[in-house]
């Protein structure tokens, strides 16, 4: 290796840095004035126009703050937990194509390499949690442990779906292959399972159980300050951005416009911006369900996923082999796929709340109770099923 | 279970959301809560003890202080037992203007409730929402009291000041944009699948150990038992009102949800039937400014957003009470809490914790 490629390398990776933590920048914003939206309130307004320089005044914050380590923490393992989350999180980035050839090192086997780095998170997160020798912490690295691994697996089930439309692993390959139909319209289950489970993996609303602040106060996080605790939250958001992006990647497209009459430079930008937007809906929609729904309890989590999104991801790849296997037209998959896609939410819907009474209040008129004079009447209530 | 030890933690005094400055050590294996054990003290001020060296008039706003949530029905509470050993009949005008900001500080109260509920649940939107409707009844208080919080507007044998010249007006909106807003709320979490799911059949409680726990208020109605001192054991005029009172059936932690907000709804019918017969006349009664009630003893009852809120008030003929005992409904329902987190999952506690509601400053005093 010649001292030119390591520093062509060099480069690209500061560039890499450079660009993902100015989009962390811009999501912290975005969700926070995202989430004021939602909530009929204004999101940061003061620093620089509209607040738009917000992260900036919270990024020096954090860096300036004090790092906390707490007397009984496993040294170690404290300071090396940040790193151990920030870096897949980073390492994901090196095979992501914005647009055609840009990308740090498009590699044949892309897929199976980010598959394999995203797994590596938990263990950070769980480092995090014993290192902080904290029992609310030790509580949230474990189930971020069981609920990221649990994940995994449809997660994983539906990058594979897509893998067998596409016959490849190679992630600027399966964006050519979407040139003329999204995956997305071939595979709606697919698109589900991968966005649910992709949410539980990102731990964010519903599925934001290990770090619940109002059950676990932070989880594995509880312990860390300053610049440490910047680097989770880095982390975290540059997860999201990663979803968002592979969401596209995989079943929206990608870059790739339906007509494109220019070529070279400015059909690279062009493209590159129409991903960007693609993912901006993406981010829109996790944003959305973050200001709109409650948190599911860690039973309810792993019911979910087990009971759920497993079965419905192998019967999503058993669809998808037995329409390619047999040379079926796609619309067929598709049909499929919405059919089972609508009796999942339905199932969703109503099965799981079947064993609930929901009109349980009655009221009772003032008038009514004053006649019945003296001892007021005591009805015991039964515990429901 | 094999060699495997429960873990104890401790949730408080520092907890995000134990509401206050409360602890609860609670051992739990995984997930599983297996004993529980409040510890509360944390806010105490010693404040029936400060009430026996303060004037009566000085007293009321003592007990602001206790339930800082709800404090005009605090407030209510004190003055009926002064005014009951006084022997002191209030003005029918004050009577009805207390009714009006009781009942819309109960709304106040509730809607505190149901967006700090949505946190415990980890939904953030619905205290944003709470608040909104929450400040429309700040905004008309600090308007007629002159306060947000601490009003110390009812007085002795009456009030303080009269309403404000465009009350009528400003009530109106008010309760037309609470009538919307409650619906809103409603609309956003009440209904909602995972919120069911998360407060369906969690930190039940049936209707006789509520009662045998001394548990009170909404909390007791989730219960299935249909008592309401402002119905049982009427006080003030609230025999005059025609309202219903909402029960439940499983005295689950959705049960005990639900219950306050239709208790806010209802809350609305009074204050509406309240405001269309308000007379005029005078705002109380004529006392002195310095009290001494003749020697003896008296126990009232009224209901507080949060239950069964008695004072107990001992006289020596002084201007000074001899003593001051307060039955809050925080501390009393707070009993049950235990028995309701038997078998919980870690993830429940928050939940049952918070659909009690309570207020620190009452437990503590």
């Amino acid at each position: 290796m010649t001292l030119s490629e390591v520093f062509i390398i060099l480069a690209k990776a500061v560039i890499l840095m450079l660009s993902v933590s100015f989009v962390v920048l811009l999501l912290t914003y975005a969700e926070r004035k995202a989430l004021a939206r939602i909530q009929q309130r204004m999101g940061p307004t003061r620093v620089g126009f509209r607040g738009i320089l917000q992260p900036v005044a919270d990024a020096l914050k954090l860096i300036t703050k004090e790092d906390i380590l707490p007397t009984w923490a496993d040294k170690g393992i404290y300071w090396l937990a940040p790193i151990a989350v920030f870096v897949p999180a980073f390492l994901m980035w090196v095979t992501i194509p914005v647009a055609q050839q840009v990308v740090v090192e498009n590699l044949d086997l892309g897929l199976l390499y980010i598959v394999a780095i995203s797994v590596l998170s938990v263990l950070g997160l769980v480092m995090a949690g014993w290192g902080s020798a904290n029992k609310w912490a030790v509580m949230g690295g474990l189930r971020a442990a069981g609920q990221l691994i649990s994940y995994e697996i449809p997660f994983i089930m539906a990058i594979l779906g897509v893998v067998m439309l596409a016959q490849s692993l190679d992630l600027t390959e399966v964006v050519t292959q979407q040139n003329s139909v999204p995956f997305a319209l071939v595979q709606p289950l697919g698109l589900f399972i991968f966005l649910t489970s992709a949410l539980a993996e990102l731990g964010r609303t519903p599925f934001d159980i290990h770090h619940a602040e109002s059950e676990v106060v932070g989880g594995p996080f509880v312990e860390y300050s300053g610049a440490h605790w910047s680097i989770f939250f880095l982390a975290e958001y540059m997860n999201t951005f990663t979803i968002a992006v592979l969401t596209v990647l995989l079943f929206l497209g990608g870059w790739s416009w339906p007509i494109m009459p220019f070529d070279g430079f400015l059909h690279t930008t062009l493209s590159a911006i129409w991903l960007l937007l693609k993912t901006s809906a993406v981010i829109w929609l996790i944003f959305w369900i973050r200001g709109t729904y409650p948190r599911l309890r860690i039973d309810q989590l792993m019911a979910f996923g087990w009971k759920m999104l497993v079965p419905l991801s192998f019967l999503n790849i058993l669809m998808t082999a037995v329409v390619l296997f047999y040379s079926i037209p796609l619309w067929v998959l598709t049909c499929l796929s919405g059919i089972f896609l609508v009796a999942a939410v339905y199932i969703i819907r109503f099965s799981a709340s079947s064993s609930m009474e929901r009109e349980t209040i009655r009221l009772i008129s003032a008038k009514e109770l004053r006649s019945k004079v003296g001892i007021p009447p005591l009805e015991t209530g039964g515990k429901p099923e | 279970m094999d060699g495997s030890i429960d873990l104890m933690i401790n949730m408080g005094p520092q907890h995000p959301s134990t509401h206050g400055v409360f602890r609860l050590v609670i051992w739990v294996d995984g997930e599983r809560i297996i004993k529980s054990e409040p510890h509360i003290g944390y806010l105490h001020r010693g404040s029936e003890k400060i009430c026996e060296s303060e004037h009566y008039a000085q007293i009321v706003t003592l007990f602001d202080r206790m339930d800082y949530v709800g404090n005009l029905n605090s407030e209510l509470a004190f003055c009926l037992a002064t005014e009951k050993i006084m022997d002191v009949d209030v003005p029918e005008r004050a009577e009805y203007i207390r009714v009006i900001l009781c009942e819309l500080n109960r709304i106040a109260s509730h809607m505190l409730f149901y967006g700090v509920y949505g946190l415990d649940a980890g939904a953030m939107t619905p205290i944003l929402y709470a608040f909104r409707e929450r400040e429309k009844i700040q905004n008309l208080f600090e308007s007629i009291t002159g306060a947000r919080m601490m009003h110390n507007y009812i007085r002795i044998g009456g009030i303080k000041e009269d309403l404000p010249g465009d009350f009528q007006k400003r009530i109106v909106e008010v309760l037309d944009h609470l009538k919307r807003g409650i619906e809103e709320c409603d609309a956003l979490i009440s209904k909602n699948e995972m919120f069911l799911a998360r407060t369906k059949g969690v930190g039940s409680i049936s209707g006789s150990d509520a009662i045998d726990f001394g548990v009170t208020g909404p909390a007791l109605r989730a219960s299935g038992v249909a008592e309401d001192i402002r119905v049982t054991d009427s006080y003030s005029i609230y025999d005059r009102f025609d309202f219903n009172i909402p029960v439940g059936t499983y005295g689950d932690c959705w049960d005990r949800f639900y219950v306050r907000v239709e208790e806010m709804r209802e809350s609305i019918k009074i204050i509406e039937q309240a405001v269309r017969s308000l007379p005029e006349g005078d705002i109380s009664a004529s006392v002195r400014r310095i009290v001494r009630p003749p020697k003896g003893e008296v126990f009232v009852r009224t209901e507080s957003p949060r239950g069964d809120l008695a004072v107990f008030l001992v006289s020596d003929g002084t201007d000074k009470p001899y003593r001051v005992k307060v039955r809050a409904p925080s501390f009393a329902n707070l009993q049950a809490l235990e028995q309701m987190l038997q078998g919980a999952y870690l993830a429940d506690a928050v939940l049952i914790l918070g659909s009690i509601d309570l207020i620190m400053g009452e437990v503590d005093r």
